[in-house]
């Protein structure tokens, strides 16, 4: 069974499609169970950790998680509070409570504090069962946008963009001396001293995404990027 | 309504209906012909209280190209909003136009007119045929209950007089050449029961249903699965027989 | 019995499948059976207004089946005809069983069905290009959903009608199936046919759509495996 499984380790499945059938393991995210058989629920390569067995997507809009870390945009302006476009299927409201700041509504209008058309970097407070999504800025990481730049990847490359524990992100971070704002919705936030290589190591990685030896790929691109700048200020 | 809803499903489970039927009862079926007089046929159709009225009407007037010696059929279908609340005024939607195409496709396949015997003059003159059909209440199982009516219309049809130039709709006396009689049978699943000619509250629980007309021979003219889940071919099969079954029972009303 | 462009009785035309058609759409797919062509694209799940279609507990799954002008012989008025609102509706039944809808309460998901070129067999061909694209855009689904057309011409069981087949046929029966959970989500036929013929023509559609499905599959796979 361990050398079967070894084989469908990273395998390339269609929805409906069988990756095991087995009682010994339980479906994990974007797989279900019918019968004895564990199936595939979304486009995506099989990832088994343990005995769950998941399958990590392909494609796909962004679904909002509890504790996700979004870049949105300040839709509307409400008496106690925002409705925010997360570009995901349901919009976001960031509630009076939720910003760090204590706001006096008789004395301040809530758009001098973000108003339309302004990003914000929030943190996903919760996702209740109706589709209501609540945003809050009780975060560190948390900000408003003021200047830099924006690109937008699908969510799904993300989790590459990050890197385990952070490595790709911060290989990016550091080589470009830029600092960088990562939304799960697939929303970055960028603004240093070498935008334009950020930008195509990211867009390298959102096209290489399933490919081998992605880091070295881009650190490569990075290399070159950063001589290429230094050569242009000799 | 999910509490209704999960009765209906828990009553399916002991292959019981909501109202007290069986699964292959039919609620009681009334017919009334020739209900319209300005009409060139007409009847009216009930299913429990679903009630529907289907009339003919005709008129001369140019062949397909492709068909020139035959006549045309029409079919349309109202879904009058004083029928249910559901209904809204307007063009035709979706229901509406599949009801229309389906009883259209049940009649046309199963050649129940002789087209051909509609013919006034090839390529020039045929007789159209206009099937109008009109929802009056809506209490479940619209297609059923209008193609009855839109084939007993047929076959009380009297083509009008003729003389070249003018219709006279005054004098009627030539039956349309109606040569078989198809009837259509809708059955729905409800939970694992499968029940024929589905109520309102039947049709809101449903998963799927299928519609087949068959002809007196027990061919097969016309087929639709409706509603948003599958059918195994064992529960396909098994609705055919019980359509062909139901459908020689209605022929006889 | 040989037929009019040379094929077997169960011959399918000839397929290509192609996903990730549209960059602009979420999933997308292009599908040619002989001289059918289908193209669709899958939007969503996106919030979907107006806010009185949401339904509480699960997407809105809608279905545009469409025909491009130049795609018949005599051109086709643009905009939705009796024919095409009706394919729209069955197709939406088609697609349904396969899709996990409840996961996305009160969104929409859409799904444009735009043909091409038409030689009979538009409806499934439209229908197994929004199955690849629904999976393409990365939708939770229970299966893929393949599709063809069946008939009958003088005593002999045809695949995949092509348009001069489908003015001799005794009967058009489009089907729809779920490979995996044996179901038959689309299910049409207009004709005079016996109950025996009826039954052996679905029995031979449901071998040709696990043909078709293998191409489906192999269309995601290889989008993605470059």
């Amino acid at each position: 069974m361990g050398i079967l499984l070894k084989k469908k380790e990273r395998e390339l499945v269609v929805p409906g499609e069988e990756i095991i059938k087995s009682m010994d393991y339980l479906p994990g995210r974007n797989c279900f169970r019918e019968g004895d058989s564990i199936y595939a629920k979304r486009l995506g390569f099989v990832s088994i950790n343990g005995r769950v067995i998941s399958v990590v997507p392909l494609s796909g809009v962004y679904i909002p998680k509890t504790g996700d870390m979004v870049i949105g945009e300040i839709k509307e302006v409400q008496p106690t509070g925002w409705i925010v476009d997360i570009k995901a299927p349901y919009d976001a409201y960031l509630p009076l409570a939720g910003i760090k700041e204590f706001i006096d509504t008789t004395k301040t209008d809530l758009s001098r504090v973000y108003d339309i058309g302004e990003l914000i970097y929030a943190r996903v407070a919760s996702v209740s069962g109706t589709s209501s999504v609540h945003l809050s800025m009780h975060d560190p990481r948390c900000k408003k946008f003021k200047s830099g730049r924006i690109i937008r990847i699908n969510p799904t490359k993300i989790p590459r963009v990050i890197g385990k524990m952070g490595s790709m992100i911060n290989l990016i971070k550091t080589s470009t001396k830029t600092r960088i704002s990562v939304g799960q919705n697939g929303m970055i936030w960028f603004e240093g001293e070498n935008e334009e290589l950020v930008a195509k190591a990211i867009k390298l990685i959102e096209k290489q995404s399933q490919q081998e030896g992605l880091t070295d790929k881009v650190s490569e691109l990075l290399k070159a990027g950063s001589k290429g700048d230094k050569n242009e200020k000799d | 309504m999910k509490l209704q809803t999960q009765y209906l499903i828990r009553l399916a489970e002991k292959g019981v209906r909501g109202d007290g039927r069986k699964g292959e009862e039919y609620r009681k079926i009334e017919i009334e012909k020739n209900t319209i007089a300005k009409a060139e046929g007409s009847a009216k159709v009930k299913i429990g209280s679903t009630e529907v009225v289907a009339g003919v009407k005709m008129d001369v007037g140019e062949p397909f190209p492709d068909k020139p010696d035959e006549g045309i059929l029409i079919t349309n279908a109202e879904f009058s909003p004083i029928a249910s609340p559901e209904f809204e005024t307007g063009p035709p939607d979706e229901d509406a136009i599949e009801l229309a195409r389906v009883v259209d496709r049940g009649i046309r396949e199963s050649g129940a007119i002789d087209m051909k015997k509609l013919c006034i003059t090839p390529g020039e003159k045929v007789w159209m045929v206009f099937i109008d059909i009109h929802i009056l209440n809506h209490s479940g199982n619209l297609i059923d209950a209008a193609a009855l009516a839109a084939v007993t219309a047929l076959k009380h049809t009297k083509i009008p007089e003729y003389d070249g130039e003018k219709v006279d709709y005054e004098n009627k006396t030539k039956p349309l050449p109606l040569v078989h009689l198809p009837v259509t049978v809708t059955t729905a699943k409800i939970g694992n029961l499968y029940v024929v000619d589905p109520d309102l509250e039947e049709e809101d629980v449903m998963s799927v249903r299928l519609t087949v007309t068959t002809k007196e021979d027990g061919n097969v003219c016309a087929i639709q699965k409706s509603g948003p889940d599958g059918l195994l071919l064992e529960e396909v099969e098994k609705i055919f027989k019980l359509s062909i079954k139901k459908g020689n029972e209605i022929r006889k009303l | 019995m040989k037929r009019i462009d040379g094929r077997k009785e169960d011959e399918l035309r000839p397929i290509v499948m192609k996903a990730g058609v549209i960059e602009q759409a979420d999933g997308s797919a292009f599908v040619k059976f002989g001289n059918t062509s289908a193209i669709a694209a899958v939007y969503g799940p996106r919030s979907l207004h107006p806010k009185h279609l949401q339904i509480p507990d699960k997407a809105l799954l809608r279905t545009v089946y469409s025909m491009a002008p130049f795609s018949t012989t005599e051109r086709v008025k643009p905009g939705p005809s009796r024919r095409s609102i009706e394919i729209s509706k069955v197709t939406r039944y088609a697609l349904e069983p396969a899709v996990f809808l409840e996961e996305f309460p009160k969104t929409g998901i859409e799904v444009y069905i735009d043909i091409i070129e038409a030689d009979a067999g538009t409806r499934t061909a439209g229908i197994n290009a929004a199955s690849i694209a629904l999976a393409d855009a990365g939708i939770p689904m229970r299966d893929l959903v393949a599709a063809v057309a069946v008939g009958k011409i003088n005593n002999n069981y045809i695949v995949d009608l092509c348009g001069k087949e489908e003015e001799q046929t005794l009967c058009d029966m489009p089907v729809a199936y779920m490979p995996r959970t044996k179901q038959i989500t689309l299910l049409q036929m207009d004709g005079d046919i016996t109950l025996d013929d009826a039954t052996k023509l679905i029995k031979l559609a449901i071998k040709k759509c696990e043909e078709i499905y293998e191409i489906q599959k192999q269309a995601l796979k290889k989008r993605w495996m470059g």
